[in-house]
């Protein structure tokens, strides 16, 4: 058997992807003392964190999935687009702004006058994760039940039962698997966010491999990311065992609502969704007011842009192969996989562990390359997954055609091929430049002395309490969230034409 | 003219055609005809040299190509249309046909003839099935090409519109002057549109002939019933005279001389007489065809052969009738 020419490429950038691990597992086994109560303290706020957030957002987010999914209302494409906005603000821009608006002496005890409690700590951060993870078992749940057919609850409503009932005993059991997905989702995000719990100073993995890697500590550093790399891996174990719906796709339900139960929608979730979005833009603006533009250094964003599009340029071209090899066969499909491994590194496991292999190879410490390869490693199934997407969907007697027409295989994929596949390679481009743009914790590890992006100017504001400088930088980074976000949801409603 | 010799292809290990002899005339259509399965559009696969060859060669003029010897699908002068029509996505209409083309008057030309004008500047996307289809029709022939291969070209269509895209097709083939295969598993359209037609089985060809010969002298059972409607009735074969039990015919043996034999009965070669004394079988179900109906009669036998019949005449399951061989052309009969 002939081997796919992809393969080499794909099998090199998947053993790239595996080098972090091996690193981690090299220094974790240098560090002396292995577990302590230390650790377990950690592990329970982690832990904690974890089921709290994915609480709250199943809460929040599986009766905005029904709304949107179900429920008839006006601007219908809007509404979907406000549920899904908190994903466009990153977690630490609303643990920064919850942060200072909230407490004595927050800004909202500045402009209003009445005191707040603080957002602080295990509930503090839970509640900003919350706000900011609900979008994906939203999202999940919400095409679980748009693939539900109507006839089943109309037979259900025919046979006595009541619509309460109706949605307890035959809607969300058929749609389980589609929360589950989303909850996962939202315990992954949860556990490898580093900005959140360290901007409400809550011990968890991440914020303490931060701490401990300031100290000196590396080997401390890598022990604790490979504790945390294990709980993410059982995760990711769980997730492979989740097998989504496949129900016949039918005519999804149909409810209308009166003017009070509007209402009532209303005023349970525009708190929600104000604290989420309405709040951290306001007290942007706030500062911007009382700041003004002057003391920003336009070479931070500079510094972000041109980091960000050579990591983008440098994973579009590893993506390519890996994309190929996927569809090439069952081998390519394991590359692929392995690829994926970064998704699930945290960023801060991803920096210690390039700061280690850094410090091994002298030419690579402290340089943008290094950085552009923790960006690519952690970015790459982005591209991959786009690029593959717009590939599958290219027929294959197209290219078929082109040749009997008399074409050559170079004239085929330059005329056909590549063309067909641009808007695939570019969006994947586009996405990993977006989530380098917003990227914090692996630039804060990795970036060379004195290069600041609009992240880590944002962690350092912070730090130093200078609040009002965090306001262009951290608009700009919604701004530049709000583009990611836009790709993809413009992305998934593609494919649901194509389908 | 294109000649294909011995050609066989194997997937792996399992061969999926088997010795495969086919010679066409400038402007011939050759309709390849069978089963699912059957290895049809491999064979058309092979001939554009998209998939390689393990024996024999193909043949067409300038090029020769052999296992060894490999012609790419760009060097054959092939034009192929596919099921799925196979437009560029990204291109318009007459992007689509002049898309090898350095002057577009020979796209006009088709353009016109398949009635496209209308649609020059749309992309695919916008376009019905069967416009899809003129338009990958007009590409293929504005690139003129030495032989055209069509796969299934009619099957992702509506019934309706396959009737009049099919006779378009094959105007629009004469009209080209090219030789060409077409690729269907639908045995009407088959014997209706090809001057030959090839039937396959399992990789290989049972018969290759004029619809004519094919329909009326099958070259095996499996022929016989894959053309259409077939009844086989067993009687005795003596000097070229069949003699059933529900009357004879001249008749000659495909596979044999003189002796016992199966008869092959096309549901037009019986005739079926209602109110008789002398009833030889029970009507078990009828089929209403539109302007006829077709009867299927259980003899006393138990052999069931089937009879066509008016629309006006009504039969009813259970009818008791009178069925006999009703024909001056010669039957053709195989061994038991």
């Amino acid at each position: 058997m002939r081997i796919p020419f992809s393969y080499p490429m794909a099998l090199l950038a998947a053993l790239i992807t595996l080098t972090p691990v091996f690193i981690l597992i090299t220094l974790a086994s240098d560090a002396t003392s292995v577990f302590d109560s230390h650790n377990l303290k950690i592990l329970g706020n982690t832990l904690s964190l974890m089921g709290l957030t994915v609480v709250g957002s199943i809460l929040v987010g599986v009766p905005l999935a029904f709304i949107s999914a179900y429920v008839q209302l006006p601007f219908k494409r809007l509404w979907l687009v406000i549920f899904a906005a908190p994903l466009a603000i990153p977690s630490y821009i609303g643990a920064f702004t919850l942060y200072a608006a909230f407490g004595p002496g927050g800004e909202i005890n500045n402009l209003l006058g009445f005191s707040t409690p603080a957002m602080y700590g295990l509930p503090g951060a839970a509640i900003v994760m919350t706000l900011y993870t609900f979008p994906f078992v939203m999202m999940t749940t919400r095409s679980s039940l748009l693939s539900l057919d109507a006839s089943m609850v109309n037979a259900a409503r025919t046979l006595g039962m009541s619509m309460r009932q109706c949605v307890f005993k035959v809607i969300l059991p058929r749609v389980i698997n589609g929360i589950a997905a989303g909850s996962l989702l939202v315990a992954l995000y949860t556990l490898s966010d580093f900005g959140t719990p360290a901007m409400m100073r809550l011990d968890t993995f991440t914020r303490v491999i931060y701490v401990e890697y300031n100290a000196f500590a590396l080997g401390r550093a890598a022990m604790l990311s490979l504790q945390l790399m294990v709980i993410v891996g059982f995760l990711l174990l769980i997730e492979s065992q989740i097998k989504t719906a496949t129900e016949r796709h039918g005519r999804p339900l149909n409810l209308f609502a009166n003017k009070w139960q509007l209402t009532a929608i209303f005023s349970v979730f525009a708190p929600v969704l104000f604290l989420a979005i309405g709040l951290p833009l306001a007290i942007f603006f706030v500062w911007l007011y009382r700041d003004g533009f002057s003391a920003f250094d336009f070479t931070i964003a500079w510094n972000s842009a041109y980091a960000s599009a050579i990591a983008a340029i440098v994973a579009v071209i590893v993506a390519i192969p890996v994309a190929n090899a996927a569809l090439s066969g069952k081998t390519g499909k394991v590359f692929e996989r392995v690829t994926y491994f970064g998704f699930g590194i945290p960023g801060i496991v991803m920096g210690t562990a390039l700061v280690y292999g850094g410090l091994q190879l002298p030419f690579l410490y402290q340089t943008l390359g290094l950085l552009i390869i923790a960006y690519m490693l952690r970015f790459l199934p982005l591209a991959v997954g786009s690029i593959r997407t717009s590939t599958e969907h290219l027929d294959p007697s197209l290219v078929k055609s082109a040749r009997v027409l008399g074409a050559s295989p170079r004239e085929a994929f330059t005329r056909i091929t590549l063309p067909l596949t641009m808007r695939g390679i570019i969006a994947g481009a586009a996405l990993v430049f977006l989530e380098s743009m917003r990227e914090l914790e692996a630039t804060l590890l990795l970036g060379p002395t004195g290069f600041e992006t609009l992240s880590t100017y944002l962690w350092r504001v912070y730090e130093a309490g200078y609040f009002g400088r965090a306001a262009i930088p951290g608009l700009l980074l919604v701004l530049i969230s709000a583009c990611g976000l836009a790709i993809m949801m413009s992305g998934e409603k593609r494919n649901q034409i194509d389908h | 003219m294109l000649s294909v010799s011995q050609l066989s292809i194997d997937y792996g290990k399992t061969r999926v055609v088997n010795d495969l002899n086919i010679s066409l005339e400038k402007s011939e259509i050759l309709m390849l005809v069978g089963p699912t399965g059957c290895g049809k559009s491999t064979i058309l696969q092979a001939l554009a040299g998209l998939i390689p060859i393990s024996e024999g060669e193909i043949k067409l003029g300038k090029w020769s190509a052999t296992p060894k010897q490999l012609v790419p699908p760009e060097k054959r002068s092939v034009g192929m249309v596919f099921q799925d029509f196979a437009l560029f996505p990204h291109l318009t209409v007459v992007q689509n046909i002049c898309f090898r083309l350095k002057e577009s008057s020979i796209a006009d030309h088709w353009i016109k003839l398949l009635g496209l004008e209308e649609f020059r500047d749309k992309k695919p996307a916008t376009l019905s099935g069967g416009q899809k289809q003129r338009v990958a029709l007009a590409r293929t022939l504005a690139h003129q090409p030495d032989f055209v291969l069509l796969d299934e070209p009619l099957s992702n269509l509506d019934a309706a519109l396959k009737d009049m895209l099919r006779w378009d097709i094959r105007n629009a083939l004469k009209q080209a002057g090219v030789p060409a295969i077409w690729v269907t598993h639908d045995q009407e359209e088959a014997l209706s549109i090809g001057d030959r037609v090839g039937i396959l089985k399992s990789g290989q060809i049972q018969q290759i002939d004029t619809p004519e010969r094919c329909f009326s002298v099958p070259s095996n059972r499996f022929v016989a019933r894959f053309l259409g409607e077939a009844s086989f009735i067993e009687g005795k074969l003596k000097e070229g005279i069949a003699t059933t039990r529900i009357g004879n015919a001249p008749a000659h043996g495909i596979d044999c001389d003189e002796s016992i034999v199966d008869v092959l009965l096309r549901p037009d070669d019986i005739q079926l007489i209602q109110n008789t004394q002398t009833a030889n079988g029970r009507v078990i179900w009828v089929r209403f065809e539109g302007g006829s109906r077709l009867c299927a009669v259980q003899l006393q036998c138990n052999t069931v052969v089937t009879s066509r019949v008016s629309h006006e005449v009504v039969v009813n399951i259970g009818d008791e009738v009178f069925v006999s061989i009703n024909t001056t052309h010669p039957l053709a009969v195989y061994s038991k």
